[in-house]
C-alpha cells in the first residue's frame, strides 16, 4: 500500500499573542484570524467563499412544519467560570431558546465582538469550547462574523449566536397557554449559574464548589415532549430566574401560580450563598434549567421522562396553576405562610445587614 | 442546611403560633385596639414578609415596621452629597449594593454610574481598601452606612488604612446609632406601641444594656430577636407574655449570637474612630440629637466630608411622601397617598420603597395578599 499523499496546505502564519485592531480591518490579518481561530476550530471551509450558509428546504420540511428562529447576545463576566465559559453559554443558550419553543435545533451562527488586546489564546479557548459544545449537541455553527473594537469599547469579548430550528408537527407551546390545574415542573436545582457567576467574580471571597448548570437541553426537552405531548409551555429560566418566567407566564396566561417552597429544589450550598448575601435563589439565573407547565394528567409521565435524562435527575413539581389572583405568583412558605414572588425591578442587590 | 433549617421548622412554628393564639385570645378580652409590636430592624421587616408571618398570626397582633433600615432613613441631601463625591473624576466610589438605588434629588448612585461616575459595589469596607491599594492614583471613597452592625467594620478598616499608611482612602460616614432614635420615638406623645422586637445584629455589638431605659423609663417590653421565623415567633411570644404579666423588661431571645455585654472589641474600635455628631438628619423623622457619628479629629485624613468639603445640602422630602408617619407606625404603607401609584420600587419617591428592608417595598413586593382597601389606614 502506498503511503498517504501529504496534503499541501498554505504555510501557517504566525498570529500575534493578542488581538489588535488590524484583525478587524478586513485585510489579511482578519482573514488569518478567522481562518485559524474560528473556521479551523468549527471545521468549516477556509477562505469562506460565501458569506452565508444554505439549507435544503425539503430536508428541513421533513422534520416538522414550522421554522423557528432566535438570537441571543452573551456578555458574561468573567469569560470563564466553574461549569462553563462564554462560548459554551452562547451555544447552549441559543439551542435552549429554540428547544423550549418545541423546535429541534438545526444550525447556529456566531458573531463575535472582540476588544483589542484580548489574548489570542483566550479567544482560541472560547472557540474550542463553542466547537466542543456544538459538536456534542449535534448542532453545527455554520456562519459567523468577527469584529474588533478599540479598548474600552466592549468588555473583552461579546458573542451573539443565532439559531434556526424546526418545530415538530403537532407541538403547540406558548407562554399564554397555561390553564388552572396545570402543574409547574423544573428539571433540577435552581440558581446554580447565578451563584457560580457571582462567586467567580471573586469579590466575595467565599469558598464554594458551586458550578454553573450551563447545558444544552434540546435532548431533554425532546424526551419531555415525547412523554407529555400536551405540554403547555417551556422556558429556560435564565436572567431573572424562575421568578421572572413564572411572572411572565401568569401575566400572559391570565392565571395565578402557586409555588410550594418545600418542593422547590435548591442546593444547600446555593441556599447558603444566598443566605449570606441576602439574595433569593428564585431570582438567580439558570443556564441548564427549564420551567415546564404540563396538564395534570401528564405530570407523572413528564416527571418520569425528565428524571430519566442525565440533565433532569433533580426534576420536581414545584407548584400549580390556579384561577385565583390572576397575574400573581404566590409562594407557600414552609410553614404555611404566603408571600408574593414579584418581578424584580433590576438586579438583586445584596442587603447590608 | 444546618443552623438554618432548625429555625425554619414548620412543626415548631405551628406550636409557637398556637401558643401565641391562646395567649392573644386571653389578652384580647376587654381590649378595643390591636397590640402594636414594633420590629425596630429592617432585617426583621424583611423576614416577616419573606416568611409570610403576618398572615399566620391572630388579627389582634399588628407589626409596626420601625426605623431600623439604614438605607431608608438616609436623607436625600446625603445621597446628593454621595453623588457629588462620586462624580468627581478622581474618585472611585465604593458602596454596599442596596444603597445604589436610593434616590437623591437629582439622581441615584446607579444613575450617576450610568452617567459615567466610577461607582463600585463592594461587600465589605475591606474591599474598598483593597481598591485603594490597587488604584494609588485615584481617590477611593467608601460609603459608610448602617447602624452599630456595620460601624465596627468601617472603623477597623480605617484603623488598618492608618496602620498601612494608605492616603488615597476615605470614608463618607453616614453611620447612625439607634438608641437616640428609639428614645425620640418613645417621647412622641401619642405613640401607640405596646412592645418592641429588638434588633439582633446591632445588639451583637452593643449588647442589651443600652435598651434598659425602654423598660425602666417607658415601661415597654423589648425582646432582642434573631432573624429566622422561629426567632421572630418566639420573641413575639416573649413580648406577649410580658404584656400578660404586666412586666416590662429587656429580654434576649438571640442569646446564641448576642452576649448581654455585646462585643467589647468591636465597641473599642467604634470608640477609637468615631465621635457623636451634635445632630443627624433622618429621612422622614427629621434631625435627632446625637444620632449619628463622624470620624474623630485623629482620623480626619480619612474623612471624605473634610477631604472633599462636602456641602451638606439639605433637601426637603417630596411633599407627597409620608415616610415619617409610616416609620413611626402612625400610618400603614398602603395608606400613603402615593403608595403603589406615584411611588413604586421602579420609581421610588420615598426611601421606604427603595430597599427590600423598607416597609413600603416589603408590602409592595411581598404583601398585597389581603386587599389593602379592606384593611384601611391604621
Amino acid at each position: 500500500m502506498n503511503p498517504p499523499i501529504p496534503v499541501l496546505t498554505a504555510p501557517r502564519r504566525n498570529l500575534p499573542k493578542a488581538v489588535t485592531l488590524a484583525h478587524g480591518g478586513g485585510g489579511s490579518a482578519m482573514r488569518d484570524l478567522i481562518d485559524e481561530v474560528f473556521i479551523e476550530t468549527f471545521k468549516g471551509t477556509k477562505g469562506a467563499p460565501e458569506d452565508q450558509a444554505r439549507f435544503d428546504l425539503a430536508a428541513l420540511m421533513a422534520q416538522g412544519d414550522r421554522l423557528a428562529f432566535t438570537t441571543d447576545g452573551f456578555v458574561v463576566d468573567p469569560l470563564f467560570f466553574p461549569g462553563g465559559d462564554i462560548g459554551k453559554l452562547a451555544v447552549c443558550g441559543t439551542i435552549n431558546d429554540l428547544a423550549v419553543g418545541g423546535a429541534r435545533p438545526v444550525a447556529l451562527s456566531c458573531a463575535v465582538i472582540i476588544e483589542e488586546g484580548l489574548a489570542l489564546d483566550t479567544l482560541r479557548a472560547v472557540a474550542r469550547s463553542m466547537a466542543e459544545t456544538a459538536g456534542a449537541a449535534g448542532v453545527p455553527i455554520v456562519t459567523g462574523d468577527t469584529k474588533v473594537v478599540a479598548r474600552g469599547a466592549c468588555d473583552k469579548l461579546f458573542i451573539t449566536t443565532t439559531g434556526i430550528g424546526v418545530v415538530r408537527t403537532g407541538v403547540e407551546v406558548g407562554i399564554a397557554r397555561a390553564r388552572p390545574g396545570d402543574v409547574v415542573l423544573v428539571n433540577g436545582q435552581l440558581g446554580d449559574h447565578g451563584a457560580a457567576i457571582l462567586n467567580a467574580r471573586g469579590d466575595l471571597a467565599l469558598e464554594s464548589d458551586i458550578a454553573s448548570d450551563c447545558a444544552a437541553l434540546h435532548g431533554l426537552i425532546d424526551r419531555l415532549i415525547d412523554a407529555a405531548p400536551g405540554v403547555r409551555m417551556m422556558r429556560d429560566a435564565t436572567r431573572g430566574g424562575v421568578a421572572a418566567v413564572l411572572n411572565e407566564l401568569a401575566a400572559a396566561s391570565g392565571v395565578g401560580v402557586r409555588l410550594r417552597e418545600s418542593d422547590t429544589p435548591i442546593r444547600a450550598d446555593v441556599q447558603g450563598f444566598c443566605e449570606i448575601l441576602g439574595l433569593d435563589p428564585l431570582y438567580l439565573a439558570n443556564e441548564g434549567k427549564i420551567v415546564a407547565v404540563v396538564p395534570p394528567e401528564q405530570e407523572g409521565a413528564a416527571l418520569q421522562a425528565l428524571r430519566a435524562h442525565p440533565l433532569g435527575g433533580g426534576a420536581a413539581a414545584i407548584g400549580r396553576i390556579t384561577d385565583t389572583r390572576p397575574g400573581r405568583v404566590v409562594m407557600e412558605t414552609r410553614f404555611g405562610g404566603e408571600r408574593i414572588v414579584d418581578m424584580l425591578v433590576g438586579d438583586q442587590l445584596p442587603r447590608i445587614c | 442546611m444546618r443552623y438554618v433549617d432548625e429555625f425554619r421548622d414548620p412543626a415548631l412554628a405551628r406550636g409557637l403560633i398556637r401558643e401565641i393564639e391562646t395567649l392573644a385570645a386571653r389578652l384580647e378580652r376587654g381590649r378595643d385596639r390591636p397590640f402594636s409590636i414594633m420590629e425596630v430592624c429592617g432585617g426583621h421587616t424583611h423576614a416577616i414578609f419573606r416568611y409570610g408571618l403576618e398572615g399566620l398570626l391572630p388579627d389582634i397582633i399588628e407589626f409596626v415596621h420601625g426605623p431600623g433600615c439604614p438605607v431608608c432613613v438616609l436623607p436625600m441631601g446625603r445621597v446628593d452629597d454621595c453623588v457629588a463625591i462620586a462624580e468627581r473624576p478622581e474618585v472611585i466610589f465604593a458602596t454596599f449594593g442596596d444603597a445604589m438605588r436610593v434616590p437623591g434629588s437629582r439622581k441615584s448612585l446607579l444613575a450617576a454610574k450610568a452617567d459615567g461616575a466610577d461607582v463600585r459595589m463592594v461587600y465589605s469596607p475591606l474591599d474598598a481598601l483593597a481598591l485603594a491599594r490597587r488604584n494609588l492614583e485615584r481617590e477611593v471613597v467608601f460609603f459608610g452606612l448602617g447602624f452599630e452592625t456595620t460601624m465596627p467594620s468601617t472603623a477597623l478598616t480605617v484603623l488598618r488604612a492608618a496602620r498601612e499608611g494608605i492616603t488615597n482612602f476615605s470614608i463618607f460616614c453616614n453611620h447612625i446609632t439607634i438608641i437616640p432614635t428609639l428614645r425620640a420615638l418613645l417621647e412622641m406623645p401619642d405613640l401607640g406601641i405596646d412592645g418592641f422586637i429588638g434588633p439582633g445584629h446591632v445588639s451583637m455589638v452593643i449588647g442589651t444594656e443600652p435598651y434598659r431605659f425602654i423598660a425602666e423609663e417607658f415601661a415597654k417590653p423589648m425582646v432582642v430577636a434573631g432573624f429566622e421565623p422561629i426567632d421572630l415567633l418566639q420573641s413575639l411570644l416573649m413580648v406577649l407574655r410580658q404584656l400578660e404579666e404586666g412586666r416590662a423588661a429587656i429580654e434576649n431571645q438571640y442569646a446564641r449570637v448576642v452576649p448581654d455585654a455585646g462585643n467589647p472589641r468591636a465597641m473599642g474600635a467604634v470608640e477609637e474612630v468615631y465621635e457623636l455628631r451634635p445632630t443627624f438628619e433622618w429621612r422622614g423623622l427629621g434631625s435627632i440629637a446625637h444620632s449619628g457619628v463622624r470620624l474623630r479629629e485623629a482620623y480626619a485624613g480619612f474623612d471624605a466630608e473634610r477631604r472633599f468639603a462636602v456641602k451638606e445640602v439639605q433637601v426637603a422630602d417630596p411633599a407627597a411622601c409620608r415616610c415619617g408617619e409610616v416609620l413611626t407606625g402612625q400610618m400603614k404603607p398602603w395608606a400613603c397617598p402615593v403608595f403603589g401609584t406615584g411611588c413604586t420600587p421602579d420609581m421610588p419617591l420615598g426611601a421606604l420603597m427603595v430597599s427590600s428592608e423598607g416597609a413600603c417595598a416589603a408590602y409592595y413586593q411581598y404583601g398585597g395578599l389581603r386587599p389593602p382597601q379592606l384593611e384601611g389606614a391604621a
